[in-house]
C-alpha cells in the first residue's frame, strides 16, 4: 500500500542528485515504520511511477526519512521537481539491508564505484553514529574522471575523522586529480585491512569481480564480502519477476548479498 | 474423497445446469478462431465436441474427432491462468486531493468460476501459480479473491496431442489431485471421481450410480496407453545444475538465432507469472490508476534500469526464460516451473522446443 509522506527538506548534492527528508503524514502510518540500514522504500509520483530508493537517513530516527535520488530517467525526473510541502507517496521498507550486526566490533572495509552510491553514504553514516562500536573504517572509491567523484566534501570530511582511512582513484584523472590513478583495485596495495575485516560493496558488477580477487590476496575471504546488488525493481515484493538474478529475488532476498551466494553468476554476463 | 461414479454422457448436460444454478459461470474447452479456449458454456453442444487437434512444434489445427466424443481436444493456447492471473487489472485508484492524495485499492471483480474439462498439467499449472500469489511471503489478494471459489472438473487425458510432455513433468495425463471432480471419458459414458466435499456435494445432485467395473479398468488402461504413447520426453535429472552450469553453453547463442523474442511462449505458459504495473493518469490529472498487465522475460525492457540492460541478447532472455523455468523456478517455489503442457511449443511461430533444448545442452556440455 502507498501511503501519502510530505517532504519537509530538500537538499541539492550536486548538479542532479538530490536528497529529500519526508515524513508520513500519517501519525500511525509513521509511528509503525520502522527499518534497517540498507533497506530500501518505493517513492511514488503521482500519475507518473515508482523507483526503488535506499533510504540513507539513521534507522534510530525513523519519522524522518531521507533519500537521495540520481535523476536518471522518467520518474525521477518528475521527482526532481518535489519541493518542501509537497506530498508524495512512499512504500516500504523493503530488502534485507546491510549485515551491520555482524560487522559490529571489527574493521570495515567499504568499496564504491561509478556514481555516488547513495546505499554506501548511508552505512557511512551509520557507522560514524556508532564509530565505538566498530574498528578501523576502511573506504576505498573508483571513478572514471574527476568530475564523476560526488560529495568530494565528504570524502575529505571522513579523511580527517580518526581510525578512517579514505582511499581514491581516477581511471582518467585530470590535473585536478591529487589522488591515486586507475581502477579501484589498484588501491589494494595500500589497503591495510586485516583478514578479519568485514567487506561492503556497491558499484558496477565489474567492479566487485576484481575487488573480490584482490581482497581474497589480501586474506579476506568470501564469506566475509557482501556486495548490493542492482536489478529492476517494480513490485520489490517478489512477484513482478524482474529483478531476478537466476535463483534470487534482489528485492526481497537481497539487495545485499553474501559474495559466496552470488560468486558462481558473477563469471557470467546478461544473468 | 476418492469416491468413483459412473456418469452417462446425456448428465453432463445436468452438471453443466446445475453448477450454473449454484451461481458459478461454467467455462469450458470451447472451438474459437480455429483452436480451443476455456469460454462459457451453457450446453454440451457448446463445447468442442467431436473435434480433436493435431499440434506440432508451430503448428496446430483443429481436426474432426469421433462422433459423440466430447473431450477429445487435449488443450489450445489459453490456460486457467488469464482468469485468476488476469492479463490486465486495476491494482489502485489514486485520487488527486486539496492537500495530496488518496490510495484505494481496487476489489477485483470476481465472479465463481467453474471450469469443465480441465487437464491435468493445467491442474498442476495451477498449483504452482498457487504457490507463488498465494503461500510465498506476499500474497496477491487479487487472485486469491478469484482463486478460492472457483470448481474445478478435471478431464483425464486418454490422447496426447505430440507435444504434450507431461509423463516427464510428472503432472499427468491423470488429475492426481487440486480438483473438485474428475471425469475419464470413455465411450459409454464417464467414470467419474470426487476430489473435494464441494464435489461431492455437486456429484449428488446428479443421482449416480457406481460404474461398472470393467469401465474403471477400461479408464485407467486408456490412461495408461495414453502415457505409455508420449513420445516426447525431458530428462529433468539435476537441472537446476545442469542449466546453471551450462550459462556458457554455446547452444544458447544457436537458439537465440531462431528465436524471435516474440514472448508467445510467456503468454501462453500457464505458469509464467511476471508482470509489470503501469500508472495511467487521467486527462484531468486529478486521479491516476495503478494498472498490472503481464510482462514477459523476452521483452527488452525486463532486465532495463538507468543505463543498463543486464540482459541486452536474446541469448540472455532465452537462457533466463528457460533456466527459469526448468531451473531456478525449483530454488524459489519448492517446484518446477514446467508442467509438460507443451504450448510453448505449439505457439512458437518458429517451432523451437524447449525438450530438445534441454537435450542439446546435456548432450554437449561446456562446463569444466
Amino acid at each position: 500500500m502507498i501511503y501519502p509522506a510530505r517532504i519537509t527538506a530538500r537538499r541539492t548534492e550536486t548538479a542532479g542528485i538530490y536528497t529529500f527528508t519526508m515524513r508520513f503524514v500519517d501519525n500511525n502510518v509513521r509511528r509503525a515504520y520502522s527499518f534497517k540500514a540498507g533497506q530500501f522504500n518505493m517513492l511514488y509520483a503521482f500519475g507518473v511511477g515508482e523507483v526503488p530508493i535506499s533510504i540513507v537517513s539513521d534507522p534510530a530516527d525513523p519519522e524522518n526519512l531521507e533519500h537521495t535520488i540520481r535523476i536518471a530517467g522518467r520518474v525521477t525526473g518528475v521527482m526532481a521537481g518535489w519541493k518542501v510541502g509537497d506530498v508524495v507517496g512512499l512504500r516500504g521498507p523493503y530488502g534485507n539491508g546491510w549485515p551491520v550486526e555482524e560487522a559490529r566490533g571489527r574493521d570495515v572495509v567499504i568499496i564504491t564505484g561509478g556514481l555516488g552510491c547513495a546505499p554506501v553514504v548511508g552505512l557511512i553514516n551509520y557507522i560514524f553514529d556508532r564509530r565505538e562500536q566498530y574498528g578501523e573504517l576502511h573506504i576505498l572509491h573508483g571513478v572514471k574522471t574527476p568530475n564523476d567523484l560526488l560529495y568530494r566534501e565528504r570524502f575529505d570530511e571522513w579523511r580527517r575523522a580518526p581510525r578512517t582511512k579514505v582511499y581514491l582513484t581516477a581511471d582518467q584523472p585530470d590535473k585536478s586529480w591529487h589522488y591515486k590513478i586507475g581502477v579501484v583495485t589498484e588501491l589494494f596495495d595500500e589497503l591495510t585491512a586485516p583478514p578479519s575485516a568485514i567487506v561492503m560493496m556497491c558499484g558496477p558488477e565489474v567492479m566487485m569481480r576484481f575487488a573480490a580477487r584482490a581482497l581474497r590476496q589480501k586474506g579476506i575471504g568470501d564469506e566475509a564480502i557482501y556486495l548490493s546488488m542492482e536489478r529492476r525493481m517494480e513490485c520489490a515484493v517478489g512477484l513482478c519477476g524482474h529483478c531476478q538474478y537466476r535463483e534470487h529475488f534482489v528485492c526481497k532476498d537481497g539487495p545485499v548479498f553474501s559474495y559466496r551466494t552470488v560468486r558462481e553468476l558473477f563469471s557470467t554476463s546478461g544473468i | 474423497m476418492s469416491e468413483l461414479l459412473h456418469m452417462p454422457k446425456t448428465a453432463l448436460e445436468d452438471l453443466i445446469t446445475i453448477l450454473w444454478r449454484e451461481g458459478f459461470k461454467v467455462l469450458g474447452p470451447v472451438a474459437r478462431d480455429g483452436a480451443v479456449a476455456f469460454d462459457e458454456v451453457r450446453k454440451v453442444s457448446d463445447l468442442a465436441v467431436a473435434t480433436r487437434e493435431t499440434q506440432e512444434p508451430g503448428r496446430y489445427r483443429l481436426v474432426p474427432g469421433p462422433a459423440g466424443e466430447i473431450f477429445g481436444v487435449v488443450n489450445g493456447a489459453g490456460s486457467l491462468k488469464p482468469f485468476f492471473f488476469a492479463p490486465e487489472e486495476t491494482l489502485l485508484e489514486i485520487n488527486r486531493e486539496r492537500r495530496g492524495f488518496k490510495v484505494t485499492e481496487v476489489a477485483p471483480a470476481a465472479p465463481r468460476l467453474a471450469f469443465i474439462g480441465v487437464r491435468a498439467c493445467d491442474l498442476a499449472a495451477l498449483a504452482v501459480q498457487d504457490r507463488i500469489f498465494l503461500h510465498d511471503r506476499f500474497q496477491d489478494k487479487h487472485y486469491e479473491a478469484r482463486r478460492k471459489d472457483a470448481f474445478l472438473v478435471a478431464v483425464n487425458c486418454t490422447r496426447s496431442a505430440a507435444t504434450c510432455f507431461c509423463v516427464s513433468m510428472k503432472t499427468g495425463p491423470e488429475a492426481s489431485t487440486g480438483f473438485d471432480l474428475s471425469l475419464t471419458e470413455l465411450e459409454q459414458g464417464f467414470v467419474m471421481r470426487c476430489g473435494s466435499a464441494a464435489g461431492e456435494a455437486i456429484a449428488a445432485k446428479l443421482g449416480l450410480t457406481p460404474p461398472p467395473h470393467d469401465d474403471v479398468l477400461l479408464a485407467k488402461s486408456r490412461i495408461d496407453e495414453c502415457a505409455a504413447g508420449m513420445r516426447r520426453r525431458l530428462d529433468t535429472a539435476d537441472l537446476p545444475r545442469l542449466l546453471y552450469d551450462e550459462a556458457e553453453n554455446p547452444r544458447w547463442k544457436e537458439v537465440a538465432s531462431r528465436c524471435l523474442s516474440c514472448t508467445n511462449c510467456t503468454m501462453v505458459c500457464p505458469t509464467c507469472f511476471c508482470h509489470t504495473v503501469v500508472d495511467q493518469e487521467e486527462i484531468d490529472g486529478n486521479m491516476s490508476q495503478r494498472v498490472r498487465k503481464w510482462d514477459s522475460c523476452f521483452s527488452l525492457e525486463h532486465a532495463h534500469i538507468h543505463g543498463i540492460n543486464f540482459r541486452r541478447k536474446i541469448e540472455d532472455r532465452y537462457r533466463q526464460w528457460l533456466t527459469h523455468k526448468l531451473g531456478s523456478w525449483i530454488d524459489q517455489f519448492g517446484t518446477s516451473g514446467c508442467v509438460g503442457c507443451g504450448r510453448c511449443i505449439t505457439w512458437c511461430p518458429v517451432g523451437i522446443d524447449l525438450t530438445e533444448e534441454v537435450a542439446a545442452i546435456r548432450a554437449y556440455p561446456v562446463k569444466r
